[in-house]
């Protein structure tokens, strides 16, 4: 922390407004927002800053304010000394913050690596062999030199958005803003991009500005602020954030799983300190607390969730499909291998598998989008590659969400959206209608949404208008692929609100594809493992999880919660590391406490 | 999807690819003057000659060249036929109302083939050699005294650029709303032409929404990274002349001189 007390200031905002005017057709206004009301703070050279908040919160109109592409109603901003309202500013504070955003596709504008990256340079006018240099450093400190002469279309999301963090080093920046570079990328991904900026930080001294709503991503920051509403909620060091747990609740965001635990704990009445923010912490505190366990005997594993045995004909069956894409030509893929699975009725599949394993094809089998190359499927016994089978039939009863489905509204009204489906199913008008009104309850949107437009919705909503168009049609397996992607945390709860509701009350199939094992571990009862087309594994979640090593060797993960029990273990603590959530980690710890102060 | 090859560029390493684009279109420019204006047998002689030299040059499979023309199959059958029909001469074959058969027409006939057959070999030569990257930059550098009458050359290669980029993104994207609106029970196949196309508003106006958002997303991008304009801007890979392209361009003269010479010589 030396070097930031004596560094100087980088970023200075005072009293930050910025209002959002709505004007009706006359030009009189309608209503003021405030985006950013009366936000303060500082920045230090080489500090590596994040700002969290959920979606709305105004984090994103801030970051654009440090970068001169919005000008502030009232206060100010210096960078480096310059301020953002003068004109002649601009192009100088622009190459001294840079900005990296959300979308890895839409900041990229040539067809090459490398000239992607010296788009900045050319701009600024430096010397060709400069900007050769330039690129090369570049490169090599995001660690993608050896893709300089690829295509951006194929790379995958982490490594597009190292690209777009060289391209903002090539400009020499002071300090690189980034605008939710993680919200669309997987955990590997994710985990690329956080390492990459760290190391930018602690080896080339750029101050890196994160804005971010995953909260293992502010772990290691020098200073966090919360965002509420256009304000700064909470500020200061990582200890002196998280240890406000309620504030953060209350600002839509979550907090990591050690601070998570050790605040249920501390409700059951232990005695925690504060500034335990990571696994490793919270195990090295803990296995101090038990420094000679007493209790030998592990308590008996408990399967919590009610697996009654489903049984019957499956609903959907698999049986040895492969697929492979355009057969016959030089991009021929064998997307699928020798495949069998049964789904049942009332089940709830997760899906698992890194970017680009087959999951994405395999659900497009499930209502006949892809039909396979070789092997069968049937829906109720009946074969569906058969050629004079119903697929429209079938597509109704087995809807699938596509990831980001709100890409796909095109109404004029949210009822009428909705009721594209049942219309295509050739239901009248009326009772299209009624359909698509049941489907909005289902996902909790009342009378007063059927009329507006539905982009102007905010991204949950959207997404949840998209899921009734879904439900609309009455299927009787839901099929999700990344329900939550992108979504902040208030939106996921609600997201999974709605779909445990679908599988309690309406006795639901469904069927997940999600990058969160933690969400994976809450709510899915059974798990199945794709890997390079083929199916590895099929089990319930404690099973699955309970083999860490096999699925990091296919590029995934367990949950958080098994590695933190596992590492218990470890230490010779007798723990069940079969857990699945937070609360039930808690619990275990609370017995274990029990058990060695009882003896 | 994400392999489409715009254009048609075809990756080899040969003589014809590494000229500069600059004078790949110049050559493309003088060709097609002096294969209009020189109509001596001599004069297509010569042409055809240049022709092989440069279709062997290439390195490219002639089969693909050949496919180019493929496109205008329909362009050239159809001027035969009217070339053929309707051209008055003395020599008539055959005679029927204002349809008339002539050795005139005939000859004529052969000729537009000819040139044409020729001018589209010569510029999917073109095409094949220069990536469209390059062929932009090329335009770019050759078109530049049209900013003197307000053409605005920066900003159209620009969007040549981005689009090259782009294409593959939304051309996967379409096919993503394709398959999710069929998965909402949407059925492109069926139905009479207007039918059909009024079942394409669900698949163009998320494709439209989409496009906006990319382009001001893109946008911002770019004015974050201090794009503005063509003004004061360096490049990172600019075209610069190497020895072989004054070759090139001595050779044009000599070509050019050769064929007015043709031309007067043969009157």
């Amino acid at each position: 922390m030396e070097r930031s007390i004596q560094s100087s200031i980088l970023v200075e905002i005072k009293n930050l407004i910025h209002k959002f005017v709505e004007k009706d057709e006359e030009g009189s206004i309608l209503e003021e927002k405030y985006a950013v009301s009366d936000v303060s703070l500082d920045v230090k050279k080489g500090d590596f800053i994040v700002i969290l908040g959920h979606n709305g919160s105004g984090k994103s109109t801030l970051a654009k304010h440090i970068n001169a592409l919005l000008k502030p109603d009232s206060g100010t901003i210096f960078v480096n000394g310059m301020d953002t309202r003068e004109d002649e500013n601009v192009w100088q504070i622009r190459q001294s913050a840079g900005m990296v955003f959300q979308n890895p596709d839409n900041q990229m504008v040539a067809p090459v690596v490398e000239e992607d990256v010296g788009f900045g340079p050319e701009n600024l006018g430096v010397l060709t062999e400069d900007i050769w240099k330039r690129v090369e450093s570049a490169l090599k400190s995001v660690g993608m030199i050896e893709y300089r002469k690829h295509s951006p279309s194929r790379l995958s999301g982490g490594q597009k958005q190292r690209v777009a963090i060289a391209g903002i080093l090539a400009m020499k920046p002071d300090c690189i803003v980034l605008d939710e570079p993680t919200a669309m990328l997987d955990p590997g991904g994710r985990k690329e991009v956080l390492n990459t900026l760290h190391e930018l930080n602690q080896t080339e001294q750029v101050t890196i500005i994160l804005i971010t709503h995953h909260m293992e991503e502010a772990l290691e920051a020098d200073r966090i602020f919360v965002m509420k509403e256009g304000k700064i909620l909470i500020q200061g060091t990582p200890v002196e954030v998280f240890s406000q747990y309620d504030s953060i609740k209350s600002a839509g965001l979550d907090v990591p799983l050690a601070v998570e635990i050790s605040h249920l704990l501390r409700d059951k009445g232990y005695d925690i300190p504060q500034n335990l923010l990571t696994r490793q912490e919270l195990v090295r505190w803990l296995k101090q607390e038990f420094e000679s366990p007493i209790r030998e005997k592990p308590l008996k594993p408990r399967e919590h969730r009610n697996l009654e045995q489903k049984k019957g004909q499956p609903v959907l069956s698999m049986k040895n499909v492969d697929y492979i894409y355009s057969p016959d030509s030089i991009y021929c893929k064998h997307a699928l291998r020798q495949v069998s699975l049964d789904i049942y009725q009332g089940e709830w599949i997760g899906i698992i598998g890194h970017t680009g394993s087959g999951k994405s094809t395999l659900i497009q089998h499930f209502n006949g989008l892809n039909l396979p190359t070789s092997g069968k499927i049937y829906f109720h016994g009946q074969d569906i590659v058969e050629k004079d089978y119903d697929l429209s039939s079938l597509r109704r009863k087995v809807g699938v969400v596509f990831q980001y489905p709100e890409h796909q509204l095109f109404e004029t009204t949210v009822l009428r959206d909705v009721s594209y489906g049942p219309r295509n199913l050739g239901c009248g008008e009326q009772e299209a209608e009624k359909q698509a009104k049941q489907a909005l309850a289902l996902v909790g949107m009342g009378e007063k949404y059927y009329e507006l437009s539905p982009f102007s919705l905010s991204g949950g909503e959207k997404r949840r208008v998209a899921i009734a168009g879904i439900l609309a049609m009455k299927p009787e397996v839901l099929v999700l692929d990344e329900p939550t992607a992108a979504l902040d945390p208030r939106g996921r709860d609600e997201i999974f609100g709605i779909l445990k509701a679908l599988h309690e009350e309406e006795k639901l199939t469904i069927v997940l594809v999600s990058h969160s094992m933690e969400d994976m571990a809450k709510y899915a009862e059974r798990i199945i493992v794709i890997n390079e087309g083929e199916k590895i594994m099929d089990g319930t979640p404690a099973d699955i999880f309970g083999q860490p090593q096999k699925l990091e060797k296919m590029g995934l993960a367990a949950p958080e919660i098994t590695y933190l029990m596992e590492e218990l273990k470890q230490e010779g603590l007798p723990v069940n590391t079969h857990l699945l959530t937070a609360s039930e980690g808690a619990e275990e710890i609370a017995m274990l406490w029990n058990g060695v102060r009882k003896s | 999807m994400k392999d489409i090859t715009l254009g048609q560029y075809y990756p080899a390493d040969s003589l014809i690819h590494r000229f500069d684009p600059r004078v790949k279109l110049l050559a493309l420019a003088i060709y097609t003057i002096f294969l209009f204006w020189v109509d001596s047998l001599a004069g297509y002689v010569c042409n055809i000659i240049v022709l092989a030299i440069v279709t062997g040059l290439t390195r490219v499979p002639v089969k693909k060249i050949v496919k180019g023309i493929r496109s205008i199959l329909f362009l050239l059958l159809f001027s035969i036929v009217f070339t053929v029909l309707f051209t008055k001469g003395d020599d008539v074959i055959f005679n029927y109302g204002i349809l008339s058969i002539t050795w005139q027409g005939i000859f004529l006939a052969v000729k537009i083939c000819l040139r044409i057959f020729m001018l589209i070999m010569m510029s999917t030569i073109l095409t094949l050699s220069t990536t469209p990257a390059d062929l932009a930059d090329g335009l770019e550098k050759s078109c530049h005294v049209l900013t003197k009458v307000h053409v605005p050359v920066h900003e159209i290669a620009m969007m040549i650029t981005i689009a090259l980029r782009f294409i593959p993104i939304l051309m996967e994207e379409t096919e993503k709303i394709i398959r999710a609106q069929k998965a909402r029970g949407a059925d492109f196949e069926s139905g009479s032409f207007i039918q059909k196309a009024k079942k394409l508003v669900p698949i163009f106006i998320p494709l439209m929404i989409s496009s906006m958002k990319r382009s001001t997303d893109l946008a911002m991008a770019m004015e974050a990274r201090c794009y503005r304009g063509g003004e004061g801007r360096t490049k990172m890979k600019p075209l610069q002349y190497q020895g072989r392209d004054k070759w090139a361009y001595l050779c044009f003269i000599l070509y050019a001189v050769w064929m007015i010479g043709l031309k007067i010589i043969w009157k």
